[in-house]
């Protein structure tokens, strides 16, 4: 019988494999941050085990280093320890690191693909769920914990269980105006923030084909939010053509031999998943989230929903809870909520595409009276590139912010937070209670929803603005 | 790390379902580059209510926590696990549990039990109404006893056997450095490196 794209890199790294144990599986590419890495460093120093593949391993400084006045020390003293922490571990342990003021430096998930170290068919772990954003490239990337850190660190390989596969086709034309990550907000709509236990999920069907890699990696990134450990995309031409040239990428005799092993990575037609999900793109509309888990979004067409359409007891109270942390009223429509703070960045959409896709709508207009608009490059080059493009001045002379890089108000742990009881319409992944700041409110968007949002003062798609 | 083979202690029902890691610790608290000191992340909004669970007197001293389906969701921080085992937990009960954080447990020697929902239902009647029982969770045999419960509860092999031996996981991989080493032999010449 034939196998998935996940079982075939799976296979290919398979360093030991016994009867009744996990698989040894080798790590090829070793992502850092200085969230989750101080304690698996440590845990080196205590045993006096090195690293194994300082060469397979990349640092960067992103989750908690601050956006505006980037050449001043981190004001805030817990931050500047866990940074410091890093710079003195990767000096320590001949690491190396992109740290703040570099032009490599930015969001883990950013800097990986961009700088062409992901790659078909690799296995890359960071300590950060939102690994699985490499995937896109056909590699099987997933987050680990900061004890697997230290064990990547140590051995570069790791004891890991088979996952299960889950097919997620997604045929058809997209309507205009419809995104990667509405797509993807629908399959979580869909399938719930459990529905991905225990599997990788394969996006296939001619939707996903038809994005660019920006877009797939949009789509790979949330696989955690349905649950599963990784999404991937099989390579194909649009893959190649992102990765030829860049950096890490093979070159000459080199690059023929991988595109040669590239290409036989996709599913074979006579494999079989565990589990299959078919969504018709055609039906498809921007998406946005009205509660505290991603699992819950609508179109942005509808209403909030009403707890006592609910179809079990479970199902009600969490509506309920959403609705009262969310301070939203059942039946009123999703446009009509209005927003005070606009993020547009994170790993999820803090790409050049993302940029674009705002500018196009912010061009030209400005927004909202009180609005708090935040652009924030997910990497120094995004950021770059996009002054290049003009970008920046679009977004400046429409009222916006323009930040350096960083995750920013995506997980709040520098100072771009939400108060409590701001609301904020966000191109990143995540809309739990306190996420963006304690008693702060995430409405989850795509770039053109966020920049029409800010634009409009509430809830708005594109079309919404006029001409 | 310490070896695990049974436990005996109070519960604290969590009535919650999808506590995903943000509400096990805050993201604020993960700016520590120590391993200790998490208790007082956990739950950390929600313990400012007085009403809460673990702030109730009844359930002070609890060494097990019952919690509803789909625990441990979102990031991987395992930080979630220390905040959990820095506060005194040893066993956390659900029946369902997100596999990274799930991963993350076994990994620093917290117990993840997974039961039946009607399991996790009866164990929340009974220590609502007598949160003095004593809770058992036996490794070896796989079984949860409170009062006239008893329950068998799944956990992985692997898991189970490096619990009860306390073994160190990255020991157990570098005891196949020679196998790492020839499979690195083996590498295509292809494959990136970052420098
Ligand atoms: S942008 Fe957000 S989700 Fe992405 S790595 Fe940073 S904190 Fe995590």
């Amino acid at each position: 019988m034939g196998r998935t794209l996940a079982e075939k890199v799976w296979d290919d790294h398979v360093v030991r494999r016994a009867d009744g144990e996990p698989d040894l599986l080798y790590i090829d590419l070793h992502l850092v941050h200085e969230v989750t890495s101080p304690q698996a460093f440590d845990g080196l120093r205590e045993t006096g085990r090195p690293v194994r593949r300082p060469d397979l391993t990349l640092a960067t400084e992103d989750h908690n280093i601050p956006t505006i006045d980037v050449d001043m020390p981190i004001a805030d003293p817990i931050s500047r320890a866990q940074v410091e922490a890093l710079r003195k571990n990767c000096a320590d342990f001949g690491i190396r690191l992109y740290s703040l003021g570099n032009r490599e430096q930015g969001i883990v998930h950013v800097v990986g693909p961009q700088l062409g170290l992901t790659q078909p068919g690799m296995t890359v772990v960071c300590g950060d769920s939102h690994t699985s954003t490499h995937g896109a490239f056909g590699a099987l990337a997933f987050g680990i914990g900061t004890s697997e850190v230290e064990h990547v660190l140590a051995t570069q390989a790791l004891p890991l269980k088979p996952f299960k596969t889950m097919a997620i086709t997604v045929d058809g034309e997209l309507p205009a105006g419809v995104t990667a990550k509405d797509i993807i907000l629908a399959v979580i709509a869909r399938i719930g923030t459990g529905g991905g236990q225990g599997y990788v999920l394969e996006y296939r069907g001619s939707a996903i084909r038809s994005l660019s890699m920006e877009g797939r990696m949009t789509i790979c990134n949330m696989s955690i939010e349905a649950g599963a450990r990784a999404g991937m995309v099989a390579p194909d031409e649009t893959t190649f053509a992102y990765l030829e040239g860049r950096d890490h990428a093979p070159r000459g005799e080199e690059w023929k031999r991988a595109l040669d092993y590239w290409r036989t990575l996709g599913t074979d037609p006579d494999a079989e998943f565990d589990a299959e999900v078919v969504i018709d793109a055609s039906t498809l509309s921007p998406y946005v989230t009205w509660g505290t888990n991603p699992g819950q979004g609508l179109s942005l067409s509808s209403v909030v929903p009403d707890p006592s359409d609910a179809a079990d007891d479970v199902e009600r109270v969490a509506i309920e809870r959403a609705l009262e942390y969310m301070d939203l009223v059942p039946g009123t429509p999703l446009r009509e909520i209005p927003i005070d703070t606009v993020f547009i960045g994170s790993c999820t959409n803090g790409r050049i595409e993302d940029l674009r896709a705002a500018a196009e709508v912010m061009k030209g207009r400005t927004v909202k009276d009180g609005m708090r608009v935040l652009v924030v490059p997910g990497s120094a080059r995004v950021r770059l590139q996009a002054e290049s493009e003009g970008l920046d001045a679009v977004f400046l002379d429409a009222g916006a912010e323009w930040r350096g890089a960083g995750c920013s108000m995506c997980l709040a742990m520098n100072p771009d937070k939400l108060a409590p009881g701001e609301r904020s319409a966000s191109t990143s992944n995540r809309n739990f209670e306190g996420r963006q700041g304690p008693g702060g409110r995430t409405h989850l968007v795509s770039p053109a929803v966020a920049a029409a949002t800010a634009v409009a003062g509430h809830l708005a798609s594109p079309e919404d603005l006029g001409a | 790390m310490e070896a695990f083979v049974r436990h005996a202690g109070t519960a604290a029902p969590l009535r919650r379902s999808n506590v995903d890691t943000d509400q096990i610790i805050p993201a604020e608290y993960l700016k520590r580059i120590t391993r200790h000191g998490f208790e007082d992340g956990l739950f950390a909004q929600w313990r400012k209510d007085p009403d809460f669970v673990l702030n109730r007197d009844e359930h002070q001293g609890v060494s097990i926590l019952i919690a509803g389906p789909d625990f441990g969701t979102g990031s991987s921080r395992e930080h979630a696990v220390w905040a959990l085992q820095n506060y005194g937990f040893r066993v956390v009960i659900s029946s369902r549990f997100a596999d990274i954080f799930r991963g993350n447990s076994g990994k620093g020697g917290l117990l993840t039990a997974l039961v039946d929902q009607s399991a996790v239902e009866r164990l929340w009647d009974l220590v609502e109404a007598r949160p003095d029982t004593v809770v058992t969770v036996d490794l070896e045999h796989r079984t949860i006893t409170a009062g006239d419960i008893t329950v068998d509860f799944d956990v992985d092999d692997y898991v189970r056997w490096r619990l009860m031996e306390g073994l160190d996981d990255i020991g157990l991989t570098l005891q196949h450095a020679d196998a790492i080493t020839r499979f690195e032999s083996e590498r295509p010449e292809y494959k990136p490196t970052v420098v």
